[in-house]
């Protein structure tokens, strides 16, 4: 049996916090769980919310109870088959770095000591895995980051980062599929579109899916929007 | 049947129960902040509790109903007219085709028409989503002259409204009892189910959660409320993983000052979290505006379901004598 604990968020949710899972597990373990959740979809339960060590259960709590619930989550952690993902081809994101499209390039690498080509470089090369969607409709917190590349957030966040915006906070990077404030560093922007509520799924980027950048030249950027 | 947004107010938007589904996409739930006056608001004028309603921050707003309406306002400290005649909030009320329905004050009013607004369905929802810039009517806010279409009433509300017609009366003598609408008040208590990083608050800053008021600061929207007062601490920084949050959830951000997420809050959050506001207080804290004060009591979980299935259960009540007191052929009994 997994080791989990139900935490109580309000009313109507609860948290499955599996915090006490070796790392190299919960990716797939979260995954595997939320999927059998969604093909069960367990009297009650109104939504679900995949995160990076939980994964949160929305309830009505006239149609069923918390205990109710435990029951079910342990009895499901104790049949689940937990295996990687399906490999999928990665999400390729074209970005336009620097620049207008990505304001802090330029102190991003000069917190690193390097030059903004040489972030370029290092933030294309990266094999991401989009680690959970939250924040925004279809934020993705991207996992791969390179090292060298983990800048603290920004002091003061920007009271409005633009749609697109590609972005470093911490040791993630993030895609901002609306305009919002943000304090994470902007090094580009892309034209796709992350989210589009008349499409189906609706989001660009699920949990567990890869992700490439690839730099574009500024000059498409016009094209690549029309096209998108 | 249309009706024209003659004055916007500060932000009015389209709004149901919200879009409880979608949060593993990252979608805001949005939906009615007073999901309670939303819903009684609906069973005054014959809608499902779901029907899209407009959901209205403070006062100033003006809509001229180009047919004959039905309609409600629910809320706390609602001054209303029609054609400049002072009308009660709580009650079923009759517009005349080319009404002039103007909300001089309120803290958060709900205005329900009978048919409800009719605007598409995205994403299982009418909810206006701001941030997403979907759903609702177009994505925003209403704005001046911005015509909304209303749906077919329901059989229930053209029995109300034939009721009313045959005794000339523009406002019914029924309306939501007391004990059906929140306890609103400008100081006010709510209750919430302690959350994980409510233990590693310092004893001072946990005293001053259950023992001191805190006061809605002006940057307060649909998002969440920012709470000022006595500044809270935890004993030891913690390094948090973002996780799933809900409506009511009290986050502790690192300046010391609390925010309490509300109907547009976002799916997932990563500041730690104090506790979760209980269900049928969250009404309560809706209908706050800035300035005004809030404290906090702790109950259990099983208080809190007790407390919403009991809810449920006025709720229900209500809704099927609303139903049984118009049933067809009821009427001419009266």
């Amino acid at each position: 049996m997994w080791p989990r604990t139900l935490v109580p968020l309000g009313d109507r949710a609860l948290t499955i916090d599996l915090s006490a899972v070796p790392d190299a597990e919960t990716r797939d373990l979260i995954r595997c769980l939320d999927a059998r959740v969604q093909a069960d979809a367990p009297i009650g339960v109104t939504a679900r919310v995949p995160a990076i060590r939980t994964l949160t259960l929305h309830y009505e709590p006239t149609a069923t109870t918390f205990v109710a619930l435990a029951h079910y989550i342990d009895a499901a952690l104790m049949t689940l088959r937990v295996g990687p993902a399906v490999p999928r081809a990665p999400v390729v994101i074209p970005v336009c770095y620097g620049g207008e499209f990505g304001p802090d390039l330029a102190d991003v690498a000069a917190t690193h000591h390097t030059s903004g080509e040489a972030v370029i470089e290092a933030h294309t090369a990266g094999d991401y895995v989009v680690a959970m969607i939250g924040f925004l409709p279809g934020f993705p917190y991207l996992e791969g980051l390179s090292d060298a590349l983990h800048t603290p957030r920004r002091d003061i966040p920007r009271t409005s980062v633009p749609a697109g915006s590609v972005a470093i906070g911490g040791g993630s990077t993030g895609i901002y599929p609306f305009a919002s404030p943000g304090g994470w560093h902007l090094i580009g922007r892309t034209p796709r579109a992350l989210f589009d509520a008349q499409r189906s799924p609706p989001s660009l980027l699920q949990a567990g899916d890869h992700v490439r950048f690839v730099a574009i030249a500024h000059e498409s950027w016009r094209d690549q929007v029309n096209a998108s | 049947m249309t009706i024209v947004v003659r004055a916007p107010g500060i932000q009015t938007t389209v709004q149901d129960l919200g879009r409880l589904a979608w949060q593993h996409a990252g979608v805001p739930v949005g939906g009615a902040m007073d999901e309670q006056a939303h819903r009684i608001a609906n069973l005054l004028v014959g809608n499902d509790a779901a029907d899209a309603a407009l959901d209205c921050a403070l006062g100033g707003i003006a809509l001229q109903f180009e047919s004959d309406a039905l309609l409600a306002l629910t809320g706390r400290n609602i001054t209303a007219s029609i054609d400049g005649v002072p009308v009660p909030p709580w009650r079923t009320l009759r517009a005349r085709r080319g009404g002039l329905l103007a909300l001089h004050n309120g803290c958060r009013t709900t205005i329900a028409i009978a048919g409800g607004i009719s605007v598409p369905t995205v994403l299982d929802g009418r909810g206006t989503c701001l941030r997403g810039v979907f759903g609702g009517w177009h994505g925003r806010a209403l704005r001046r002259d911005d015509r909304l279409p209303i749906g077919a009433a329901a059989p229930l509300a053209m029995r109300i409204a034939a009721h009313l017609d045959a005794r000339h009366r523009a406002v019914g003598d029924w309306g939501a009892s007391p004990a059906l609408r929140p306890a609103y008040a400008a100081a006010t208590s709510v209750r919430m189910i302690p959350g994980p990083e409510h233990a590693a608050l310092t004893p001072a800053s946990r005293d001053a959660l259950f023992g001191d008021t805190f006061r809605i600061a002006p940057e307060s929207d649909r998002m969440g409320y920012r709470l000022a007062g006595p500044s809270l601490a935890l004993t030891s920084h913690r390094e948090m993983i973002s996780s799933g949050v809900t409506a009511g959830t009290i986050q502790l951000p690192p300046g010391g000052a609390p925010i309490v997420l509300m109907a547009d809050r976002q799916t997932t959050g990563g500041y730690p979290r104090l506790g979760d506001i209980i269900a049928v207080d969250l009404p309560l804290l809706a209908q706050l505006q800035p300035g005004d004060r809030v404290s906090f009591a702790a109950v259990t979980l099983d208080v809190a379901h007790f407390l919403l299935r009991r809810r449920e259960h006025d709720l229900a009540k209500a809704t099927r004598a609303m139903h049984l007191r118009f049933a067809n052929g009821a009427d001419g009994a009266r």
